[in-house]
């Protein structure tokens, strides 16, 4: 009975995740096409420092800290959840421990340890945002869903791991008494935490609740699991999974450096070339025109689209901007927030009205505005300072061409710069023969 | 001061080794004309074999691709590129970080391929190759002298070590802001915000910047960037500290030391 009951769960869980999953994947490929394939042994090796390697948390050494606890007790406990499938699914108890001996103990003991780790990690972040308020935690576009997310699942990780003690401190206290499972005489687990925090907690439970204590730890021990696997597309926590190809998608060019759009670079060389023809037919004549620039999150990069799924809202970005430090609209994790969401309605449109649905929205205008847009100094620091290598400064530009290209909307000083660059080669109104005049000035 | 064109090079059959990429601010902005001309000192000092665009240089586009006009960046890059390639430049310098970025990372797949260096680089390798000697002129030793890094330098190019090693060798005490190298706070100027008004706020950020660098006690903020040399100077002045705290780009301070 149980048996069937945790294979039919361990299906629709695994079955519904594969089935979001499959939607991030569409959404994320309504971007346009740029090539990341090169550089692979380079692209691995970010990828194990930066994501695997947490490196760049460093740069913020107390959260890294406590978030070095989380990924680490995350990632090892992963170990204990195959033992749970394999547990789940034959009716055995503790598959592994006739068979790995005193090694699963070890084994079991580490993951104990880093799960009280994990745990005062957690309280330490809900403390930084429900109490402390830290500034990056209490921006404006955290209110409402944001912040209920980071504490959902904040609160899902305490009750995990909470599930986890009582599961193996009750087994502690019931294989003391030789009632833990058909398969278990009577002894000790000796797991690290567990072998006394057990009979701290449950030494005067009777040996039908402790079954109880242990099946409800066991159970709400794969439960949350499989609840919050099903819950990361639709949170900010996906970074979990995602960091990984983000990383290694990264950009591995100097920061500075913009991408040519190769549109324009075609039509300036035909300008600048007095033996070409104007009128002659396109290369690929069938090919739709593309806007210059982006104005919904469909004309940006498949890559930008990674990112805005990858971004867990931390905030790293929007604390280092210089424009959101000096109390401009700017907050490139808002940049960051709005992208996902918009792609998050353009995807369920285009899969209930077919693909190219206008719903007349834009991110430009319903998300973003030209102020948040305008107030950029292009200075690179939330690129540097994003642990998992997002970079909102391409998708500023992009919308920015958009604007000055195909709207020609652009601050009015910004116009007469322009003008002055076509005119007279200078930002500012000075004739270029005049350039070598300094030579001859004292 | 001697400042050959490549025009006039050309002319006489030369070709020189390196082109000062002057850039706008350089040649037009009375402060930055001021570093322009410390950094020519320098290279006849050294007698580096150089030479200017002079009135063949134009806007390297950085401006206008910065602020989305891709149209107005690519024809700018593509006609310097033309004017280069055909004096066969091979190596360039410039004062200017903006230009650097844009001549270094964005001209190549347009059909410019040079060698780029940054101003501070070019001085480094001057010294370090004993061509310039500091003796002789102004004494930095014990003095406080903070660096603000350039977003285009730092961030944008990872050059942290050039700027900071010449400062080392002028003896005086490098200090730190609380926000350097990787960590650095913008001056406020990069992404065409020098040629517009800031959006709404609650402060400057070159207000914010210079609170950064008043902290150090520095007596000298010294730059590598003619547009965060404007905004630190204002930044300065906001804080009536100008009688008490000069902004100064590294390659005057080099100029200042040894005398030219």
């Amino acid at each position: 009975m149980e048996i069937i009951l945790f294979a039919i769960l361990l299906s629709a869980g695994a079955g519904f995740f594969a089935y979001n999953a499959w939607k991030v994947r569409y959404n994320i490929l309504l971007g346009q096409d740029i090539d990341r394939s090169d550089k692979k042994g380079e692209r691995i090796k970010t990828m194990v420092l930066v994501a695997f390697g947490q490196k760049k948390m460093f740069s913020r050494p107390i959260p890294a800290l406590l978030h070095l606890a989380l990924y680490v007790a995350f990632v090892i406990t992963q170990i204990e959840l195959i033992e749970i499938a394999i547990d789940g699914l034959s009716g055995h108890h503790r598959f592994f421990y006739f068979k790995l001996g005193g090694f699963y103990t070890f084994m079991i003991s580490f993951i104990e340890i880093l799960s009280v780790l994990a745990f005062v990690a957690t309280l330490a972040f809900l403390i930084r945002r429900n109490l402390l308020k830290l500034p990056r935690f209490t921006m404006k576009e955290l209110i409402g869903w944001p912040t209920k997310d980071a504490n959902i699942i904040l609160i899902a990780e305490v009750v995990l791991i909470c599930c986890i003690f009582s599961m193996n401190g009750a087994d502690e206290v019931l294989y003391s008494r030789g009632g833990s499972h058909v398969e278990f005489a009577k002894g000790h687990f000796d797991f690290a935490i567990s072998s006394w925090m057990g009979p701290l907690l449950f030494q005067n439970f009777s040996i039908d609740a402790l079954h109880v204590i242990e099946r409800i730890g066991w159970w709400g021990h794969i439960l949350m699991v499989f609840a919050f696997l099903n819950y990361l597309p639709y949170s900010k926590h996906f970074h979990i999974l995602l960091a990984f190809p983000n990383t290694f998608y990264s950009n591995l060019e100097q920061k500075g450096k913009f991408t040519n759009m190769e549109s324009v670079t075609n039509e300036v060389k035909l300008m600048l070339d007095p033996n070409a023809d104007p009128y002659a037919a396109p290369a690929n004549p069938d090919e739709a025109p593309k806007r210059f620039g982006a104005k919904d999150v469909t004309d940006l990069t498949w890559k930008n689209l990674l990112d805005a799924y990858t971004c867990t809202e931390c905030g790293r970005c929007s604390s280092s901007c210089p424009a959101n430090v000096t109390g401009k609209l700017l907050s490139p994790r808002k940049i960051m927030m709005d992208t996902r969401d918009r792609l998050v309605e353009v995807g369920e449109n285009y899969r209930k009205h077919g693909k190219g649905y206008d719903d007349g929205k834009s991110l430009i205008g319903d998300y973003i505005t030209e102020e948040e847009l305008w107030a950029c100094t292009s200075c690179n620091a939330c690129v540097q300072e994003c642990p998992v290598n997002i970079d909102p400064l391409s998708i500023i530009v992009d919308l920015r061409r958009y604007l000055v290209m195909e709207e020609s909307k652009i601050p009015s000083e910004l116009t007469g710069m322009l003008t002055n660059i076509e005119n007279n080669g200078a930002p500012w109104q000075f004739a270029q023969s005049e350039r070598l005049n300094w030579a001859n000035e004292d | 001061m001697r400042v050959p064109t490549m025009a006039e090079k050309m002319a006489n059959g030369e070709s020189p080794e390196i082109l000062f990429w002057v850039g706008c601010a350089g040649s037009f902005d009375d402060r930055a004309k001021k570093i322009t001309k410390a950094i020519v000192k320098i290279l006849n000092k050294c007698q580096v074999d150089f030479a200017v665009l002079g009135t063949e240089e134009s806007c390297s586009g950085d401006p206008a691709k910065r602020a989305g006009n891709e149209f107005t960046f690519q024809m700018q890059a593509m006609m310097n590129i033309e004017v280069m390639n055909a004096y066969e430049v091979k190596k360039i310098v410039t004062a200017c970080p903006h230009c650097f970025n844009t001549l270094k990372n964005e001209y190549p797949e347009l059909g410019g391929n040079y060698e780029v260096i940054h101003h501070t680089q070019l001085i480094q390798d001057l010294i370090n190759t004993g061509k310039l000697i500091l003796e002789g002129g102004e004494t930095f030793k014990g003095k406080k002298i903070t660096f603000h890094d350039p977003c285009y330098l730092g961030r944008a190019n990872d050059v942290y070590e050039a700027p900071r090693s010449l400062i080392e060798k002028l003896d005086a005490e490098l200090v730190e802001m609380k926000r350097c190298k990787t960590k650095g706070l913008c001056c406020g100027a990069g992404g065409a915000q020098m040629f517009k008004e800031a959006e709404k706020g609650n402060k400057e950020i070159n207000v914010e910047r210079t609170e950064d660098a008043l902290e150090t006690q520095a007596e000298i903020i010294a730059t590598g960037c003619p547009f965060c040399n404007t905004m630190m100077t204002d930044g300065v002045k906001n804080f009536e500290k100008e009688g008490d705290v000069k902004v100064m780009d590294v390659a005057e301070l080099i100029a200042h030391a040894a005398d030219l």
